[in-house]
């Protein structure tokens, strides 16, 4: 247990700052992550396998002398093609079933992909290095890098840009409908599979975009992409489905509570955190429902 | 009907007697025979709210692990200063006498069954009041967290990990393996005695109410919370237990590689029920028992390609396979499950297919 981060005001104005601008990613891909769930009925355990995915794009553009920036552009089209791959091969099948066939199953597609991961690209760490330099806040006391700025920003335009395509184009009008009566929709001539596929194809490609700007700021590692599953379901289940301002500052808040975490706790037990946050929200989230039912009793 | 209890007394005798013959016509594959009794275990109980509560967890692997944690921390700290132990790494300077060995297992094999029991009974009434999937992940993160956790936590040697006591030298080398075979054999019909014995009374037919309709269960005037809770500590227990004999077996324990281990022991035991088929006896079995002889005659031509081929293999048994060996021969063979077959009706399904 550290308290220094209470002790000097700097310290918890760059915690604050550095958790707000890692919470947009959070909530980018936390989006993602809502909206497959909304039209589909389906929680993907392997979302954060595919942030990481699209980090890996990023990186190997790097590594090639190409700016990682531009893998903002690139990893989300081919991660669009890879989800509706997964979607072909895997999705269509549980869509219909019980809830936890899907979740066992992307699961699976997680291990998968981590260990695909692990062959291809190694298992060291490794980040994309952007040369943004960084900013100084506050007579030099806070630092922020231009990268974490950068990402926050390119995330607030690829999701206003969602948001704007799903109220005005014809297929986000289709997914909406979607969502909200998956068999009206059919019979109104929507080919719901086509919907299916789409909404993972764009959740992908949101990951892909997350997992970018992830390379560039922090750092990816195959295995690591579970926390960001768990952070996006946390995120969706305290915002609820469909609430694009609520997912924003859910996202913030997380962000915040994990700088926090790591001053205080020790950054060994930062995953730690979050998982045990995930366990509190649910349990409180119990207790609050649990209330509607007591007519039972 | 007598007929039946005779027919099924002799395969259990059966059984039994190739049980304790095992490690003597195999010698080889003592190990591999004791990792198969505790994944038995594990998927046996893992059924219990699995498959007849369908409560489907991925946290039974928090009570495996701190079995594991518990079992080996009292064997060392009943003799021995737990720090100076860990700390010290792979080279010992203490050693267990055989006495102080098996005393101490005995003492930890109790405090690893016990302590899980009670962990999951204080954490069951808030748990498990959750439905379906936020269940699910909610025990997932259970698993991580108590994983992530323990890496942390200096005494019990934090990340670079814990090894257990070395077995005590007691004349022949093959002593070992018939210890720790036996161990997990007992703790094996244990098991299978303890979970027969529930699957014949009416706590059973409670928790398939449960899994069938909560709210109706709830309404019908059961008390489902209690029951939920007591099928959740039976699986903690025996968890717990199988936990604590694979820390002696493996002899060295790591906080997310071999004890809170989510990707592979706490998945083995959710595809293990599954492949076998959840919500049976013998399900978890034979599942546990295909598991294990597939994992280990193949494991090793996949050369490196074992975790590619797991996520492959959980995909296609989820999609393809969801009822499992014992759900495919109830199809198949639907007389031997005592379920009554109109010929005329079975002809003219076929004819319509």
């Amino acid at each position: 247990m550290d308290f220094m981060v209470f002790q000097y005001p700097m310290i918890s104005v760059q915690a604050c700052l550095d958790g707000i601008l890692l919470g947009i990613l959070f909530a980018l891909i936390a989006y993602g992550m809502a909206l497959q769930w909304g039209v589909m009925n389906i929680i993907n355990i392997a979302q954060g396998d595919l942030v990481i995915l699209g980090g890996y794009i990023a990186y190997f553009m790097y590594l090639y002398g190409i700016h990682p920036a531009w893998g903002v552009i690139v990893s989300p089209i081919i991660m669009f093609f890879v989800g509706i791959a997964i979607y072909k091969l895997v999705i269509n099948k549980v869509v219909d079933r019980d809830l936890f066939i899907s979740i066992l199953a992307t699961f699976g597609i997680s291990i998968l992909f981590m260990q695909l991961m692990n062959f291809a690209f190694g298992a060291d760490v490794v980040l994309a290095n952007s040369d943004y330099g960084t900013t100084m806040l506050f007579n030099n006391n806070v630092v922020l890098p231009n990268s974490k700025i950068f990402s926050a920003f390119i995330s607030i335009l690829f999701a206003i840009c969602l948001v704007i395509y799903m109220k005005k184009s014809k297929l986000g009008r289709a997914i909406r409908a979607t969502a909200q009566n998956a068999r009206a929709a059919k019979i109104l001539g929507v080919d719901t599979e086509k919907v299916y596929a789409a909404t993972f194809g764009i959740n992908a490609a949101l990951c892909g975009v997350a997992g970018a700007l992830i390379s560039i700021t922090f750092t990816i590692h195959p295995y690591m992409g579970l926390p960001y599953t768990i952070r996006s379901f946390m995120i969706v289940i305290v915002a609820g489905l469909g609430n694009l301002p609520g997912v924003a500052m859910s996202g913030m808040g997380l962000g915040v509570f994990e700088e926090f975490a790591d001053y205080i706790l020790g950054t060994e037990f930062r995953i730690g955190s979050v998982f045990l946050l995930l366990v509190l929200i649910l349990v409180y989230r119990r207790f609050k429902l649990s209330r509607k039912r007591e007519y039972l009793k | 009907m007598s007929k039946m209890i005779n027919k099924n007394l002799i395969l259990y005798i059966g059984i039994l007697i190739f049980g304790i013959a095992a490690p003597f016509l195999f010698p080889a594959f003592k190990v591999q025979l004791s990792i198969l009794c505790v994944l038995i275990v594990l998927a046996t109980t893992w059924n219990i709210q699995g498959g007849e509560m369908g409560y489907n967890s991925f946290g039974n692997i928090l009570f495996y692990g701190l079995g594991m944690y518990l079992c080996a921390s009292v064997q060392v700290g009943m003799f021995f200063p737990l720090a100076e132990w860990t700390e010290s790494g792979g080279e010992k300077t203490f050693v267990h006498t055989p006495a102080q060995f098996f005393q101490g297992m005995a003492v930890g094999l109790i405090v690893a069954a016990v302590v899980p029991t009670i962990v999951a009974g204080l954490i069951g009434y808030s748990i498990l009041g959750l439905r379906g999937h936020y269940f699910a992940i909610c025990t997932l993160g259970l698993g991580v967290a108590a994983g992530e956790i323990s890496g942390g936590i200096e005494i019990i040697g934090a990340g670079q990990g814990f090894t257990t006591p070395p077995f005590p030298d007691v004349g022949s080398l093959d002593s070992r393996g018939e210890f720790f075979y036996f161990l997990s054999f007992f703790v094996l019909v244990l098991t299978f005695i303890a979970v027969r014995g529930i699957y014949s009374t009416r706590f059973k037919l409670i928790l398939n109410a449960i899994r069938d309709n909560e709210d109706k269960a709830e309404a019908m005037g059961i008390e489902t919370m209690k029951y939920k809770i007591v099928g959740w500590m039976i699986s903690a227990f025996f968890c717990g237990l199988a936990g604590g004999i694979m820390g002696g077996l493996v002899g060295y324990i790591d906080s997310t590689d071999v004890a809170f281990d989510g990707r592979e022991m706490g998945v083995f035991m959710v595809l293990m029920a599954i492949l076998g088929g959840k919500g049976t006896l013998w399900g978890p079995i034979i599942g546990a028992t295909v598991f294990h002889i597939f994992k280990e005659g193949f494991w090793t031509f996949f050369l490196g390609w074992q975790y590619v081929a797991l996520g492959v293999l959980i995909v296609v048994i989820v999609i393809y396979f969801p009822e499992g060996i014992m759900g495919w021969l109830r199809e198949k063979y639907p007389e031997r499950f005592g379920e009554v077959v109109d010929e005329k009706d079975r002809k003219a399904q076929v004819e319509l297919k």
